[in-house]
């Protein structure tokens, strides 16, 4: 309790709060203000969900934090919130991000400030409520909810062709949706009258349903990651959208994907689940090996480390479904990890950008003689991505390389290339932005750092570095949940 | 003082140099930079020297600083397991640093990231420490994985110049390729013997010995697997055939590193590796097999290109590559401790070229090019005489340092009765005579015979990218380099003819390594070895009747006849095997190979996967063509609604009449 107050709602609805007396205070001529609002509310809005880590207990996989009461009596839907070692880091992973992203767009964004804050701050809350959702009507609507500013976001501050990505965003996930929307009515029907999602996990189902259910939620959750083959919105998306968009698209939004497959696909289907594992892990390493490759000869930094991010997935979704306790830890950790390295990275894209207004790699080089400080920063970032020991990037790769390993030596093998793709795509890169004689004029004109970013980075740095160096804090914390949870999948529901 | 605050002071000391220098250099200055991190290296040193008394008098330690992750049932740790054989290692280790943080002042003294690179020398030494104490696989893989990435931050260290980013990049990927083999040898060590720590690994290897690994579609010892993709990592840190692609480029780095990381300690972590993994690869004689026959590979062809090889720096350099194959071969004959032997006469005398070589850049004015030398010996005479020692340990005179391990790993080779041991013998012993031959050749070419630094040709300039126009006009003779430069030759030099001596009986016959090296009683080469020695003194008189030692005579002699006395024969020989020639000059084709078929044939792979998969098949065929498909779908559909009602009533009645003959069909 914060102040008598629920401490998940307080970390919904404070920065939706926070949200709308941005938007109130109107148009660019408030844009000061609107800013120190914003910042406000995002810090104040990281600082609430703080209990929830000192507060968690750690030996038991119960829900914690728990808000129930009734929303839609006649459907019998609740507002119904609680955390379980799962969910709870991503929560935090929402909350820290928020106040990186308004500070990452503090001076860039000169148009519609108020707007463009506005949206991050309630995009926070409706995040936090995804991942805190315990009612699947609840679930749903923050599910859909928090589409709406990231489209906006993308079509109004996105680059040339925002519209094209903003558009094949929206429909890619919304066709998801709408399958796990059935999906969830039928689920309703079969617990006899209970949109609850732990009244979901006890339901007995014929293994032709749950391979149907499985494919629906495959589609939304799919899509999220995003898993091949259904990943080509994402580097659209993140070319169009302001650095401050990708950051959370890639930092949060594609965690809801693998969230939904724990939260849902794996309690829920279990045996539809294990019958389909060989697919779902195909999958994935597709993704590690094909998009590990196809993000070498990117000529776009941005789409560089958008085909990263989905190779990157690739791992967690990998672990996910090798159903060993290293492979779910090690997804979890890879996809907390993932959060901080690929939201750094789009970050440095973001600090190259807003000077040369080029994502063209070509149009770089030498980067390094003009911003020493940047470059490194930039150079722990893209170490952490290729999985250096020590980074936070090591930790779910290693983890999940083990798991692989424990379900068969070829995935093991098949996923370990990252080692040498993940490094060659990521510093081939930086060599040639960063590295190198200065390039052109224009590169000769570089300003370093300002303290402003300096700050943003700094803090990434080192929680990259604390949890490459550090992890237990982050691992203990899921473990009775991620017990939990392979006992549960190891039980068949056929009736 | 407890000894376990002791044991997290030596790596602790540098990693907090590096951290204050590298964050704070700009405020502390040059001076502050170098005395900092000196004085914190120096603590290293003095710290691993009272662990090395402590270890002495019979004290082994094994335990964990902190718990880094649980998952699972499994605890990783990050811990110290301190015996002799990592004692060994953290004084060489410390010892060498040492002398190149020193000499560093000298070397870097006009460069504008001095303090950046005080900052990674000392981060290097931390991490190294790191990998060499470690009590784990997993931290053994966090410190095996953070010297390469110094080591990338170092051969980049002059950033602007093509050669050097290229060859960082290039060395960094071919040692993921070695780290991709450790990793999965890692993991399968975890997945059979479910912990990483060492010594609950090696007490239940034994129980695993006749073990079938758990691999589908491939029946493959379980302990031969494992040495084996560990060994991998190895080839690629160590430099093996065939990814020991990346060393030479390395030489792009500043040669401080060269001689610290490129020759004395990081390339020797995979044979200190093998070493402490002695109780598994004991277990599998396929996987010593496969060690020796790569080492032997390595020492001879590696040999042959160090003949033809104009730049001083890559001299050595190919001399470091067959060195290794050297402690490799004696790795796969079981000798370990002859390895480890070898490994820290190495580091002496390695160094020491390596920073003699430094020494006489800094005269030549940054012009690596034997060719444009000669008659150095006159203007520099520590540097001439400190490299006359590091040359002749290094071809294994009698009484120096080299001699001692060079001849143990020949006669240890000799003993072995594994597969390709052979080979190996041929190998290492015909060795012998190629290193007499090129390490003279560099050092007549160098210090004796014409002084041909008065009339430079156009060369290629290789270091010191703002001394572009520094070597284009040579005033005056060359002179003998500042004290910070000499002083760690002289330091270094002491060892490199002593060591051996002293060292060889405790060492490879007296116990030494007690408990930290296993050998199974199958593999005898060194008990035998132990029964023929009679003391350091009667192995020379031993030499004097055997063949290496002649035949290192003969390569001093043919390389003093060809290079002094008739320096047209060498010309004509190249000429007239143009073949041989131009087979060593392009280095056997590896590096285009590799270009062509690795690095080329990703690259073409990445764009067709792109080009077909992503852009054409799912953009082009799936996503925007199913959005076509809706749009003429909805262009067609569109012409129904006309708008008259006399159509819809049609389409009404016919609707009716379908679904009425479907209801009867069904029932």
């Amino acid at each position: 309790m914060i102040f008598g107050l629920p401490v998940i709602s307080v970390a919904i609805w404070l920065p939706i709060i926070f949200g709308i007396l941005v938007l109130a205070t109107g148009d660019d001529k408030n844009a000061p203000l609107a800013r120190i609002l914003a910042l406000v509310g995002s810090i104040l809005g990281f600082l609430v969900t703080i209990p929830l880590y000192t507060g968690f207990a750690h030996d038991t996989s119960q829900m914690q934090f728990v808000e129930l009461h009734n929303w839609i009596a006649r459907f019998n839907i609740h507002y119904h919130l609680g955390v379980d070692g799962i969910s709870v880091l991503f929560i935090l992973l929402t909350s820290f991000f928020t106040p990186i992203v308004v500070l990452a767009g503090w001076q860039v964004i000169e148009k519609r400030v108020a707007q463009y804050m506005a949206a991050f701050l309630i995009m926070s809350g409706v995040m936090i409520g995804v991942f805190a959702a315990l009612d699947a009507i609840l679930f749903y609507v923050f599910w859909e909810a928090m589409l709406i500013p990231m489209f906006l976001i993308i079509g109004i501050w996105g680059g040339q062709n925002r519209v094209y990505a903003a558009v094949k965003f929206f429909l890619y996930t919304l066709l998801g949706s709408l399958l796990m929307l059935v999906a969830l009515i039928y689920l309703y029907n079969q617990s006899g009258g209970s949109f609850s999602i732990l009244d979901f996990h006890h339901v007995a189902l014929p293994m032709s349903a749950q391979v149907l259910i499985f494919i629906a939620f495959f589609f939304a959750f799919a899509v999220k990651v995003p898993m091949f083959p259904v990943h080509t919105w994402l580097p659209d998306a993140h070319v169009e959208a302001p650095t401050g968009g990708s950051v959370i698209l890639a930092a949060i939004m594609l965690k809801v994907g693998a969230y939904g497959f724990l939260r849902f696909s794996l309690p829920i289907v279990p045996d539809a689940s294990h019958k389909l594992a060989g697919m779902m892990i195909a999958l994935s390493l597709i993704a590690v090996v094909y998009i590990g490759l196809v993000a070498l000869i990117q000529s776009d930094m941005k789409k560089l480390v958008a085909y990263s991010s989905i190779s990157h997935m690739g791992f967690v979704t990998l672990g996910i479904f090798i159903f060993n306790a290293y492979g779910m830890e090690g997804a979890l950790l890879q996809m907390i990890s993932h959060g901080f390295v690929s939201g750094a990275l789009f970050l440095c894209v973001g600090v190259l950008y807003d000077r040369m207004h080029s994502r063209n790699i070509a149009d770089y080089g030498g980067v390094a003689n003009r911003m020493p400080v940047f470059a490194a920063f930039f150079m722990l970032f893209a170490m952490a991505n290729s999985g250096l020991p020590g980074t936070s990037g090591f930790v779910g790769e290693f983890t999940v390389i083990l798991g692989a390993m424990k379900a068969n030596f070829w995935y093991a093998f098949a996923a370990a290339t990252t080692l040498v793709f993940g490094a060659a795509y990521t510093l081939w890169m930086y060599k040639r932005v960063i590295f190198g004689a200065v390039a052109n004029p224009h590169v000769a004109e570089l300003t370093d750092m300002n303290l402003r970013e300096k700050t943003i980075f700094t803090i990434l740095a080192i929680t990259v570095l604390g949890m490459g160096l550090y992890p237990l804090p982050f691992s203990e914390i899921m473990h009775a949940s991620v017990n939990d949870l392979l006992v549960h999948v190891a039980h068949s529901k056929l009736p | 003082m407890t000894m376990q605050s002791l044991y997290l002071l030596v790596p602790l000391a540098p990693l907090v140099g590096a951290i204050a220098v590298g964050l704070f250099g700009k405020s502390l200055g040059r001076a502050w930079s170098h005395r900092t991190t000196i004085a914190l290296v120096a603590v290293s040193f003095f710290a691993s020297l009272a662990i090395f008394n402590d270890v002495q008098a019979g004290n082994v330690y094994n335990g964990s600083v902190y718990t880094w992750l649980t998952s699972g049932d499994t605890s990783f740790q990050v811990g110290f397991l301190i015996d002799k054989l990592t004692v060994t290692m953290m004084l060489v280790v410390t010892f060498v640093s040492l002398m190149v943080h020193i000499y560093t002042i000298g070397y870097m003294q006009e460069d504008p990231g001095y303090q950046r690179f005080f900052s990674y020398i000392s981060l290097f030494t931390f991490s190294m420490l790191m990998l060499v104490m470690a009590n784990n696989f997993m931290q053994l893989f966090f410190g095996w994985e953070a010297v390469g990435l110094v080591s990338y931050l170092l051969i980049g260290f002059w950033y602007n110049r093509e050669t050097a980013i290229y060859a960082n990049l290039k060395a960094f990927l071919v040692n993921r390729v070695g780290d991709f083999g450790f990793l999965l040898g890692i993991a399968l060590v975890l997945m059979v013997f479910g912990t990483l720590q060492y010594d609950a690994v090696f007490a239940n290897a034994a129980n695993h010995a006749n073990d079938i690994a758990p691999i589908p579609c491939v029946s493959w010892n379980l302990i031969s697997a494992i040495c084996i993709l560990l060994f991998i990592g190895a080839m690629g840190k160590s430099a093996q055939f065939p990814l020991h692609v990346w060393l030479p480029d390395s030489m792009e780095g500043p040669t401080p590193i060269s001689a610290l990381i490129h020759a004395a300690t990081m390339v020797t972590a995979g044979i200190f590796m093998v070493a402490r993994m002695s109780p598994l690869f004991e277990l599998s004689e396929t996987a010593l097999s496969f060690v020796m026959v790569i080492g032997a590979i390595t020492a001879l062809f590696m040999g042959f290109l160090g003949i033809i090889q104009n730049d001083i720096k890559r001299v050595v350099a190919y001399s470091t590559l067959s060195q290794l194959g050297y402690m490799t071969v004696a790795l796969g004959a079981s000798a370990y401790s002859v390895a480890i032997f070898h490994l820290m006469t190495h580091a002496f005398f390695k160094a020491l070229l390596f920073l003699a070589a430094g020494s006489v850049i800094i005269a030549m004015h940054h012009d690596q090019d034997i060719r444009n030398m000669g008659g150095l010996k006159k203007y520099m005479p520590i540097t001439w005489i400190t490299s006359l020692i590091g040359s002749l340990a290094l071809i294994g005179t009698p009484f120096f340092s080299g001699f001692y391990s060079k001849d143990s790993i020949i006669e240890a080779v000799a003993l072995s009765n594994l597969p390709g041991s052979g080979f190996a013998y041929f190998a290492v012993v015909a060795g012998v005579f190629v290193t007499a031959f090129y390490s003279f050749r560099m050092y007549f070419l160098v210090f004796h015979g014409k002084e041909r630094f008065h009339h430079p040709k156009p060369t290629h300039d290789h270091e010191g990218g703002k001394e572009d126009d520094g070597h284009a006009h040579h005033h005056g003779n060359p002179h003998e380099t500042p004290w910070v430069v000499t002083l760690p030759l002289i330091l270094l030099a002491i060892p490199s003819v002593i060591i051996g001596f002293i060292a060889i009986e405790p060492m490879l016959y007296g116990g030494y390594f007690g408990d930290s090296i296993f050998i199974s009683e199958h593999h005898h080469a060194l008990h035998e070895m132990q029964q023929e020695f009679h003391g350091a003194f009667a192995m020379v008189l031993h030499s004097l009747t055997s063949l290496p030692l002649w035949l290192a005579i003969a390569g001093v002699a043919s390389s003093a006849f060809f290079y002094l006395k008739r320096p047209d024969i060498p010309a004509a020989i190249q000429k007239r095997f143009r073949f041989i020639y131009t087979l060593l000059d392009n280095k056997y084709y590896f590096d285009r190979f590799n270009d062509w078929f690795f690095a080329g044939g990703a690259r073409g792979t990445s764009r067709l996967l792109w080009k077909f998969g992503d852009v054409k098949l799912i953009d082009g065929l799936m996503v925007n063509g199913s959005a076509k498909l809706v749009g003429m779908f909805s262009g067609a559909v569109r012409h129904l609604q006309s708008g008259y009602i006399y159509h819809y009533a049609f389409s009404m009645i016919i609707g009716v009449f379908v679904l009425l003959t479907a209801r009867n069909w069904f029932e």
